[in-house]
């Protein structure tokens, strides 16, 4: 049952990362593949070291200050992932790249 | 400990895995149009693998690897911080 658990939300997590990165390379825009990427990795990290968490918690149970570590990794990937890509997109956008509008070419 | 070898396949899978992943994300980091992109895709980059560096340290079975993963995280939010900031303004540290 708990290899279960823990299969499922690695696979879940590898989904969210392979969807990011082809969000990253087939979207047409800087800030298409900014909004592609931003959330998915975030999901996507943020599970697969969930699933190693719940297989540490089980397994290891004597050294937990492992899993403190892991669910401080998670809330640190959390806040910074998406602070990074919002500092990302206002310079991008302070510096003048014009936004994709239908109709354009691919940049 | 049948289990144990059990997981340590699935964690070697999961870490091929991501590599494919970072191997798709490094093509928008070479060829990618713009500095932007290039920063973008090797912020990418980076978050991936810290997840990858957590997988290793489960599969070799040292957990010192957890300590360079927080590190990891840390250098990379910085990292992209100053580079937004300097592609922003043109200079890093400004009064």
């Amino acid at each position: 049952m708990l290899e279960v658990v823990v299969v499922l939300v690695l696979v879940l997590g590898v989904f969210f990362l392979f969807v990011g990165a082809i969000g990253l390379l087939r979207f047409p825009d800087f800030y298409t593949r900014l909004h592609a990427t931003g959330k998915c990795d975030t999901l996507g990290v943020g599970l697969v070291i969930l699933g190693l968490l719940i297989y540490h918690l089980f397994y290891y149970s004597d050294s937990l200050l492992v899993c403190v570590k892991l669910f401080f990794l998670i809330l640190f990937i959390f806040i910074s992932n998406p602070t990074a890509t919002y500092a990302l997109m206002k310079a991008a956008y302070r510096t003048g790249v014009a936004p994709w509008k239908l109709g354009d070419e691919r940049r | 400990m049948i289990e144990i070898e059990l997981f340590q396949r699935i964690f070697l899978a999961v870490g091929l895995l991501i590599a494919v992943t970072i191997l798709l994300c490094i093509y928008r980091a070479v060829v990618g149009p713009g500095v932007f992109n290039v920063v973008a895709a090797v912020n990418v980059i980076g978050t991936k693998t810290i997840a990858l560096l957590v997988l290793i340290g489960y599969y070799f079975e040292r957990p010192m690897f957890f300590d360079i993963a927080l590190l990891y995280a840390m250098l990379n939010f910085i990292g992209t911080l100053i580079f937004a900031k300097y592609l922003e303004r043109g200079e890093v540290c400004s009064r």
